[in-house]
C-alpha cells in the first residue's frame, strides 16, 4: 500500500470557528474575573442552552474545557490529582480532570474557567453526569439542578406523553431558578428568537452532514466534525453560532461542489462510533489518513443532538421542542439498539464499507456492550467492523503500536476483501453500492 | 447445638446459590403462573407480583458459573455482574423467566438491557427509567405514569391485569416481607452474635427467590429463633459495610469478614428487595403510594441521586445509629456509582473521624486470604493500636 498524505485544509471554517472559541473563551475568563455576569455549568448531551442564552448565562462545559486540555496534552496531571483525592482508575477520566481542574484553581492554558453560579446537570442518557454534578455541587456554594430525562423506552424511539409533560415542568422550574441566579425574569420574545436560530443551525448543520453522502465526502464526519461540534455547543443560538454554519456550510458546499474531499484520494468510505482519544487525535487520524479512510458518518458528532434525520427546534414552542431535543434527539439518551440503527443508516444511505468502533474505558454510555454491536454488524449484517479499545482522556490507554497493527490488519482486509470482491463481480458496472469495482489496489 | 443445625438461614444456603433457581421452578410448576427476573438494584417488583408474577432477584451467576460468550460482549472494563448476568443468558439458566426488568441504575446496566432484548428475545424485556430529580413538582406524576406502562407490559406477558386492589393487596404482602427484614436487621445492630450476617444475608436473600407470603413465614421463624440464641459477644469491632448494593460479594466473602474480627451491623446489600424505610400506604392510589415511597421515603441508595441531602450523610447517620466503630466500603470492581462515592464517603470519614477500610471485590471471586488479611490488619489497628 501506499500512504494517503493528508491534506492540511484550513479553510475560512476552520479560522473562523479558532476566532469564535477564542472570544468564547475570552467571555469567560472575564466572568471568572469578577465582570458580573452569571455562568452555569451544564452538560453536552442533549441540553437547554438556549434557556440559559435568553438569560445571558454563559454556558461552560467541563467536557469541552477538559477535552481541549487533553488536546494540549495536560490531562494526565489533573486526572492524577482526583485519584490523589480517592477517584478510581477506573472512574471516567472526564470527571476526574475536571475535579483535578477544580483544585488546581481552573486556571488553563486557554481560558480562567469561572465557577457556577449555577449547576445544570441535564441527565440526558449518562448516569455518570449525575455523580459528576452532585460532587460539584457539594464542591462550590451554588444551586444545583438535575433536569432528570427519561430514557427512550418505545421501539419507535419517541417519548411518551408523560414524559414530554415532565421535562416541560422541569424546564419552567429551570427557568425560575435562573431568574433567582440572575435577578431577571424570562424574555420569552429573546427566547424565541435564540430558539429560531437554533432551528436554522440545526438545518444547516443536518445539511452539512448530508454532503458527506457525496463521493468524495467533502470532510471527515469524526475529525472535521469535531471542529463543528465546538460552535454547535458553545455558541448554539448566538447570532456567533449562526454566522459560523453559515460559513461552513458555504465552504463544505464548495468543496462539495469541486469534488474535494479531506484526503487526495478517498479509499475507504467508514463510519466511526465512538467518542475520540483527544490526547492522542492526530496520531489517531494519521492512522485512518494513511489508508484513506474518510469518516463519513459518526455516531460522536450526535451527542449534542441528531438533528440528520429531521429534528429542529420549533420558535412556535420553545420549550416542547427543547425538550424533545433532551429526550430523543440525541445519541445519548435513546438505546442501545437505536444506536445499532443509527449506524446501519449510515452504513447504508452514506454508503460506507466498514464500521470502526473506537471503545472508550472512560464513558461506558458509549462503550458498555461494543462487542455485541460488533457481532451484530458482522454476522447479521455482513459488515466489516472493527473493535479498537483506547480511551477519551487518559493518555495511559492509549496505545500506539497496538492500535496501529490493528487498523492496519483490519484495511489491509478489506483491501483484500475487495480484490476477492472486485474478481466475483467482474463484468458487473462500476459504483455499484459497494463502490468495489476496480478501487483499492 | 440443635437450634444452629435448624436454624432456617443454614436450611436455604444451597437454595440462594443455586442458579437454576429452585423455588422459582418449584413456584412456575406448582402455581402454573410465570416469573419476572429483576436485575439490581430496585425493579418495582410489586408491579410483576400483582399481575400474578413471581418476582425473582436477578444477582448475576455469582462464582457459580463460568463466562464463557458474555465477556466477548461486554469488556474487560465492565462488572461482572453485567457479563454473568448475560452469561446466564447463554447457558439458558434465564429460561425460567417470562420477563426481564431492567433500570436506570448506571449506563452499563442501561446497554445490558438493550443487548439483552437483541439476543433473547423469548423474554419480554421491560426498561424502567427511575425518575433523579426528586423534587420536582412533576415527578411524582411521572413516576405514576411509568409504573402503570411497566404494570402494562408485564400484565401483557402475565395475562393478567394489574387492579388497584390487586396492587394493595401486593404492596400489604411485600410491606409484610419488608417489615420483617427490617426487624432482622434491627435485631443483628443490636445482637450480631446472635444473628451472623452470613445468616442474615441468606434470610434476606432468600425473599428476593420466594412469593412474599411464602417467605414471610420463614423470615419470622428467623426471627424467634435468633431471639432465642444466648451468644457471648466477641472481641470484634463493630461495622457499616457499603458498596454492594448491585453487585453482590460471594457469601464467603461476607463471611470472612466477620471472622476476621468484624460483627457487621449494617449494609447495603440486596438493598432494592428491602428498600423502603416503612411500609407503603395501601389507602390510596397503590401506584401514588409506591412511587412516592421511591422519591421520599426509600433507603439511601448510590444509584439514586437526591440533591437534598449530601452523599454521605445517610452512610454517617448510619455508622452512629448503629454505634459502629468503622466503615467498610466493599464495592464491585469496575463499578462507577459505588467508586464515586467512595470519593466523597472517604471525605466525610475523615471530617467525621471514622476509621474506614477500602475493599474491592468481584462476585466472581472465590479466594479470600487477601482480603481476610487486610480486614485482619485494620481489626488489629482498632482494637490495639
Amino acid at each position: 500500500m501506499t500512504a494517503v498524505k493528508e491534506i492540511q485544509y484550513q479553510g475560512e471554517m476552520h479560522l473562523l470557528q479558532k476566532e469564535l472559541m477564542a472570544k468564547y473563551y475570552a467571555e469567560a475568563t472575564a466572568i471568572a474575573g469578577g465582570n458580573g455576569k452569571k455562568c452555569a455549568h451544564l452538560l453536552i448531551a442533549g441540553n437547554p442552552v438556549e434557556l440559559l442564552r435568553a438569560f445571558d448565562v454563559l454556558p461552560i462545559y467541563p467536557e469541552v474545557n477538559v477535552l481541549q486540555i487533553a488536546v494540549r496534552h495536560g490531562s494526565l496531571p489533573l486526572i492524577q490529582k482526583a485519584e490523589e483525592l480517592g477517584y478510581a482508575g477506573d472512574n471516567c477520566a472526564y470527571v476526574k480532570a475536571d475535579i483535578g481542574l477544580f483544585h488546581s484553581g481552573y486556571s488553563t492554558p486557554f481560558a480562567q474557567i469561572p465557577k457556577p453560579d449555577v449547576l445544570v446537570c441535564n441527565y440526558v442518557g449518562c448516569n455518570v453526569y449525575l455523580n459528576w454534578f452532585e460532587h460539584l455541587a457539594e464542591m462550590v456554594d451554588a444551586p444545583a439542578m438535575n433536569i432528570d430525562i427519561p430514557f427512550i423506552r418505545s421501539a419507535d424511539g419517541e417519548p411518551s406523553a408523560a414524559d414530554l409533560t415532565y421535562v416541560v415542568k422541569q424546564l419552567e422550574e429551570l427557568i425560575v431558578l435562573l431568574e433567582k441566579v440572575t435577578g431577571k425574569s424570562l424574555d420569552w420574545a429573546k427566547l424565541t428568537k435564540i430558539v429560531e436560530r437554533s432551528a436554522r443551525t440545526g438545518e444547516l448543520w443536518a445539511q452539512i452532514k448530508d454532503m458527506t453522502k457525496a463521493r468524495p465526502a467533502p470532510y471527515d464526519a469524526y475529525f472535521d466534525s469535531v471542529t463543528m461540534m465546538a460552535p454547535l455547543y458553545c455558541l448554539r443560538g448566538t447570532e456567533d453560532g449562526l454566522r459560523f454554519f453559515e460559513v461552513a456550510h458555504r465552504e463544505m458546499k464548495a468543496q462539495m461542489e469541486k469534488a474535494k474531499g479531506p484526503l487526495p484520494e478517498e479509499r475507504f468510505r467508514i463510519v466511526i462510533e465512538g467518542p475520540p482519544p483527544w490526547p492522542k487525535l492526530r496520531v489517531f487520524r494519521d492512522m485512518f489518513s494513511r489508508w484513506g479512510a474518510v469518516a463519513v458518518a459518526s455516531t460522536y458528532s450526535t451527542v449534542g443532538g441528531l438533528w440528520e434525520f429531521g429534528f429542529r427546534h420549533d420558535p412556535a414552542h420553545p420549550l416542547e421542542s427543547i425538550a424533545r431535543h433532551m429526550l430523543s434527539a440525541n445519541v445519548c439518551n435513546r438505546n442501545f439498539l437505536q444506536r445499532y440503527e443509527q449506524m446501519e443508516r449510515y452504513v447504508k444511505e452514506w454508503e460506507a464499507d466498514a464500521i470502526v468502533i473506537h471503545s472508550v474505558k472512560s464513558c461506558r454510555l458509549f462503550s458498555a456492550g461494543q462487542g455485541d454491536m460488533r457481532e451484530h454488524f458482522v454476522r447479521d449484517l455482513d459488515v466489516p467492523t472493527l473493535l479498537i479499545e483506547s480511551d477519551i482522556e487518559d493518555p495511559r490507554y492509549f496505545s500506539e503500536a497496538q492500535l496501529r497493527n490493528r487498523i492496519d490488519a483490519f484495511f489491509e482486509a478489506l483491501e483484500q476483501r475487495r480484490v476477492t470482491a472486485g474478481k466475483t463481480l467482474q463484468g458487473v458496472a462500476s459504483g455499484s453500492a459497494t463502490g468495489v469495482v476496480g478501487v483499492g489496489s | 447445638m440443635t437450634l444452629t443445625q435448624e436454624f432456617p438461614a443454614t436450611r436455604y444456603r444451597d437454595v440462594v446459590e443455586d442458579r437454576e433457581f429452585p423455588t422459582v421452578r418449584e413456584w412456575r410448576a406448582r402455581t402454573g403462573r410465570s416469573a419476572v427476573g429483576c436485575y439490581p438494584v430496585y425493579a418495582p417488583f410489586e408491579l410483576g407480583h400483582a399481575a400474578g408474577m413471581l418476582p425473582v432477584g436477578l444477582f448475576g451467576g455469582g462464582n457459580r458459573i463460568e463466562i464463557a460468550n458474555a465477556d466477548s460482549r461486554f469488556q474487560s472494563f465492565i462488572c461482572s455482574v453485567v457479563k454473568s448476568t448475560m452469561e446466564l443468558g447463554f447457558q439458558h439458566k434465564l429460561d425460567v423467566f417470562d420477563a426481564l426488568m431492567f433500570e436506570s441504575i448506571c449506563d452499563p446496566a442501561r446497554n445490558l438491557a438493550s443487548v439483552m432484548a437483541r439476543n433473547f428475545k423469548e423474554q419480554a424485556m421491560t426498561y424502567v427509567h427511575l425518575p433523579q430529580n426528586m423534587t420536582s413538582a412533576g415527578v411524582v406524576d411521572y413516576l405514576v405514569a411509568e409504573y402503570r406502562r411497566v404494570a402494562a407490559e408485564l400484565s401483557a406477558t402475565s395475562g393478567q391485569d394489574v387492579t388497584e386492589d390487586g396492587l394493595r393487596a401486593s404492596l400489604t404482602e411485600y410491606n409484610a416481607m419488608r417489615a420483617a427484614v427490617r426487624e432482622l436487621y434491627a435485631f443483628r445492630a443490636l445482637r450480631p452474635q446472635d444473628l451472623s450476617t452470613g445468616e442474615l444475608y441468606t434470610l434476606a436473600r432468600l425473599a428476593t427467590l420466594m412469593a412474599p407470603d411464602e417467605v414471610t413465614p420463614i423470615l419470622r421463624e428467623a426471627l424467634a429463633a435468633a431471639r432465642a440464641r444466648d451468644g457471648r459477644a466477641k472481641d470484634r469491632i463493630k461495622v457499616v459495610v457499603i458498596g454492594s448494593f448491585c453487585e453482590q460479594p460471594p457469601l464467603e466473602l461476607i463471611e470472612s469478614i466477620e471472622e476476621s474480627g468484624c460483627y457487621i451491623v449494617d449494609d447495603d446489600f440486596l438493598l432494592g428487595w428491602r428498600l423502603f424505610r416503612r411500609d407503603v400506604p395501601v389507602d390510596g392510589d397503590p401506584y401514588r403510594a409506591l412511587a412516592t415511597a421511591y422519591l421520599n421515603d426509600s433507603l439511601h441508595a448510590s444509584t439514586k441521586h437526591d440533591l437534598r441531602v449530601p452523599r454521605a450523610t445517610a452512610i454517617i447517620d448510619s455508622v452512629q445509629r448503629v454505634g459502629a466503630d468503622a466503615a467498610i466500603c466493599l464495592i464491585a470492581k469496575f463499578c462507577e456509582p459505588g467508586l464515586f462515592d467512595y470519593a466523597l464517603y472517604r471525605k466525610a470519614f475523615d471530617e467525621h473521624k471514622v476509621p474506614h477500610l477500602y475493599l474491592e471485590f468481584e462476585e466472581k471471586m472465590w479466594l479470600y486470604e487477601k482480603i481476610r488479611t487486610e480486614v485482619e490488619t485494620f481489626v488489629e489497628s482498632m482494637l490495639f493500636a
